[in-house]
């Protein structure tokens, strides 16, 4: 079963998946792997980073340097095509003009969807990330503990090939022994940066990303991954043999072509396909949901981009992983006598409660980096240290004035230089006007690779004032009416920004860097990142304890139609000072377990 | 696509001998022949690359938009590059590297983010000669070299209005488009994008010298 067209589309798939990316790649995998037969329907095309990724390509190579454009939102070399903040013929709305209420919506249309572009920073949720309102007053409490998703998390880790190490900070769960990759060393910058925290208390420790620093244990992890299952194990071990460990250049969001870094495609998808049991059918924008009499989900509506034309597949499950907006929005186009306002939601819970990882950042120039002896300082290019949140305690004290943690990562070293690298060292140089001739290149020499950058993103709880709808007026180019958004910071996320500019700006206080600015802890509003500009969005169909107060039970199953599963970031009922995708790979593998148990029940 | 899925093991060490002899085979900029255009620029009739271009390919100035200097302008900006970036003993010139084709490619674009760009790099040039004419010239490259950088100098003190602020726009451009070729990168101190065995942080030298211990 291989890659097909809707002519080849099959009648009976135990399972349609809408979606490609890490919850719709890590469904897929699973089910596959135990025998269903599942069809991945894509709104992109098939995307081969093997073959399409420009790895080792310098900007001059590039048109425009390879700077952003309307067409390469994160520039020309990121691992992204027919994506981006605004699509043409693909609109979205904001119910509020004011600047600061938008929320901005990244769509990924290709093959991997978002794990294409990601940075493959891979965090666990902890305890008490789960427990937001009981801890915290505020958002909700998860159906779930942390222990329910603790074996997942491992199973997650060991099929992706995650780096890190445990380090026993509160909330920041350990792995079981033998599961991380051994993390990369520290850059010059980034231990800088670990001396000088330290003697404020902050510990900077290594990021978990999901990049093989060895290669993966081919000959160990399938028995474990997938016991009694002989099959699975050989295709796994032969996935995990193809994939090289990380050769310490080029940057992740160019893609990997040699599969050390994790995209759906190379990890989850190729071994679902040699299981036979998959098909994948790209260019299927979805339109609807489809119900039977009973009001069981009888499979999908969609239309075929390369034509124009509409089609219908059914399957016993159906399983929406197209991003969390975009399931959303599937539900609430999904319309019938039965569900007036948009499928599964009874609750009228569908499109409420969005999150987003609340963001600030701040970078300053360390003079003690200055003219350091040229050295490689690639390593895993991108993040490779950060501060988990360290006030755990004081939360729990009750001595903060705002109720989400925050991490940060710590940005630095002598990076491949772009269009903007050389910006800002007429100001350092101490010079007046514009700095020409030996003057600037011996500036260039001294400052590149000088200056340190955090980024802090921290938790979100549920409110009433950031959701989605459906735009009365507003339709896509196939017709489908689109999202609109509200959105509106709190208090509580503001004194957050606040903080988050204060403890970052005392350490660069510590290290003796010149700072650009001061922090911005009067107005925070001005330094908060737009909703959605993290592309960290999840929630829309909140899992939770009963049908009235959420969208899915623990198993991410509506709970008005059983057999209708979410396996992207929708399920979220709040966002954690954590990345949200290993979260949602470990949700949609246990969400695929349960799915299995189901079909094999013939329950569904 | 279909064989993309029966993609044999790929050895790492093959990955990476295919890689860099990808990365050694593609011609750099420079080596390009842009024909002169005549002396008014035409405005920009190019079309973007889409979303979704052809990322592994290379591609010179002029393969995507039509280019804009005449070959008057386009001496006048070689001239510039190498009054911004000139050769030392260190490193060559920026018109040495294309950074000129690099400047055309980028006013000529067709994203209205560089419109803006495009109308002041377009009203800066001919400025700088009816400049040299003031001081007794027939147009800016033929100015003497001192006199050259003396109209630079002045320009540069004032970078917030016209013409100093062209002067800043063709400084940004010029060193942007240096600092990201191979020469240019190198000589910032870049040493990476270079396939390795393994990463070992820092090098000891640079560790002494902040005064860190290694890990």
């Amino acid at each position: 079963m291989p890659v097909i067209s809707p002519k080849e589309v099959q009648s009976d798939y135990d399972v349609v998946i809408v979606g490609s990316g890490a919850g719709g790649g890590q469904m897929a995998y699973t089910l596959t792997m135990n025998g269903a037969k599942v069809l991945v329907m894509e709104a992109g095309r098939i995307f081969d980073p093997a073959r399409e990724t420009a790895m080792m390509h310098t900007p001059d190579m590039a048109p425009l340097r390879a700077m952003p454009t309307p067409d390469k939102q994160y520039g020309f070399y990121d691992s992204s095509i027919e994506s981006g903040w605004e699509i043409p013929g693909e609109p979205y709305t904001n119910a509020s003009k004011e600047d600061k209420r938008q929320f901005f919506w990244w769509r990924q249309r290709m093959l991997g969807g978002r794990t294409n572009h990601w940075g493959r920073v891979s965090l666990r949720n902890g305890p008490y990330d789960f427990e937001t309102k009981s801890r915290q007053g505020v958002g909700f409490d998860w159906p779930i503990s942390y222990d329910d998703l603790h074996p997942y998390f491992d199973k997650v880790e060991m099929l992706v090939g995650i780096f890190g190490s445990n380090e026993g900070i509160e909330n920041v769960p350990h792995s079981s022994p033998g599961v991380l990759l051994p993390p990369p060393k520290m850059r010059a910058g980034e231990l800088l940066t670990k001396k000088y925290a330290k003697t404020l208390g902050i510990d900077v420790l290594p990021v978990h990303r999901a990049i093989l620093t060895k290669q993966q244990e081919a000959d160990q992890l399938p028995a474990l991954l997938h016991p009694g299952n002989g099959k699975a194990q050989k295709i796994l071990a032969e996935n995990m043999r193809s994939r090289a460990k990380c050769f310490f250049a080029t940057d992740c969001h160019r893609g990997c072509s040699i599969g050390a870094a994790y995209d759906s495609a190379t990890v989850h998808l190729r071994p679902a396909l040699k299981t036979g049991n998959l098909d994948i059918l790209p260019n299927a924008m979805v339109r609807e949901v489809t119900l039977n009499k009973e009001g069981k989900a009888k499979g999908v509506s969609y239309i075929d981009k390369v034509d124009g034309t509409d089609h219908h597949v059914s399957a016993k499950v159906v399983v929406l992983a197209a991003s969390s907006q975009e399931s959303v929005r599937i539900l609430l186009n999904s319309k019938s006598n039965l569900f007036p306002d948009g499928l599964a939601n009874s609750s009228g819970k569908v499109g409420k409660y969005i999150t987003d990882s609340v963001s600030s950042s701040f970078s300053a120039q360390i003079p003690a980096l200055e003219n350091l002896p040229p050295h490689n300082e690639d390593g895993t290019v991108g993040q490779q240290a950060y501060v988990p949140w360290w006030l755990c305690k004081e939360h729990t004290a009750g001595r903060l004035d705002f109720s989400g943690g925050y991490k940060f990562i710590v940005g630095s070293g002598r990076r491949m230089p772009k269009m903007t690298s050389v910006r800002g060292f007429d100001r350092l140089a101490g010079r007046e006007g514009t700095g020409f001739g030996t003057d600037l290149k011996e500036d260039a020499r001294r400052f590149y690779g000088s200056t340190v950058g955090f980024s802090a993103q921290g938790a979100m709880a549920a409110n009433d004032n950031c959701f989605s709808e459906l735009d009365p007026d507003v339709k896509d180019k196939w017709g489908i009416p689109v999202l609109k958004f509200h959105w509106k910071w709190s208090d509580d996320e503001l004194k957050q920004i606040a903080h988050q500019q204060e403890s970052m700006a005392s350490i660069f206080e510590a290290m003796g860097a010149r700072i650009g600015r001061q922090p911005e802890t009067k107005n925070p509003i001005k330094v908060i990142k737009d909703g959605g500009k993290i592309i960290h969005e999840v929630g829309g169909a909140i899992m939770g304890a009963d049908s009235e107060s959420s969208v899915t039970d623990q198993w991410c199953r509506t709970w008005d139609v059983p057999n209708l599963v979410l396996a992207d970031g929708a399920p979220f009922p709040g966002t954690a000072d954590k990345n949200p995708t290993l979260t949602i790979m470990a949700l949609a593998w246990r969400a695929a377990d349960h799915v299995l148990d189901e079909l094999k029940k013939r329950n569904v | 696509m279909k064989d993309f899925y029966e993609t044999p093991r790929i050895e790492r060490r093959v990955a990476m001998e295919w890689i860099m002899s990808a990365a050694a085979s593609v011609p750099f900029l420079g080596q390009t022949a842009i024909a002169a255009t005549g002396e008014t620029a035409a405005p920009v009739s190019g079309k973007g690359y889409g979303p979704d271009p052809d990322m592994v390919k290379a591609y010179q100035p002029g393969d995507l938009w039509p280019l804009t200097f005449s070959a008057g302008q386009r001496e006048l900006v070689i001239v510039l590059c190498d009054i911004i970036i000139p050769a030392d003993e260190q490193s060559p010139s920026a018109s040495s590297q294309g950074v000129h084709d690099f400047v055309d490619e980028w006013i000529s674009s067709p994203y209205s983010a560089q419109t803006s760009d495009r109308n002041l790099v377009l009203k800066g040039l001919p400025w700088l000669d009816e400049e040299a004419v003031r001081r007794g010239s027939a147009k800016f490259v033929v100015l003497k070299t001192e006199a050259q950088l003396e109209v630079c100098r002045e320009l540069a003190l004032k970078p917030k209005e016209f013409p100093g602020n062209f002067f800043l726009k063709m400084r940004d451009l010029v060193t942007g488009g240096y600092y990201t070729t191979p020469v240019g990168m190198r000589d910032l101190g870049y040493r990476g994008n270079m396939p390795m065995p393994e990463w070992n942080g820092p090098p000891k030298e640079v560790l002494d010298l902040l005064g860190l211990d290694p890990e």
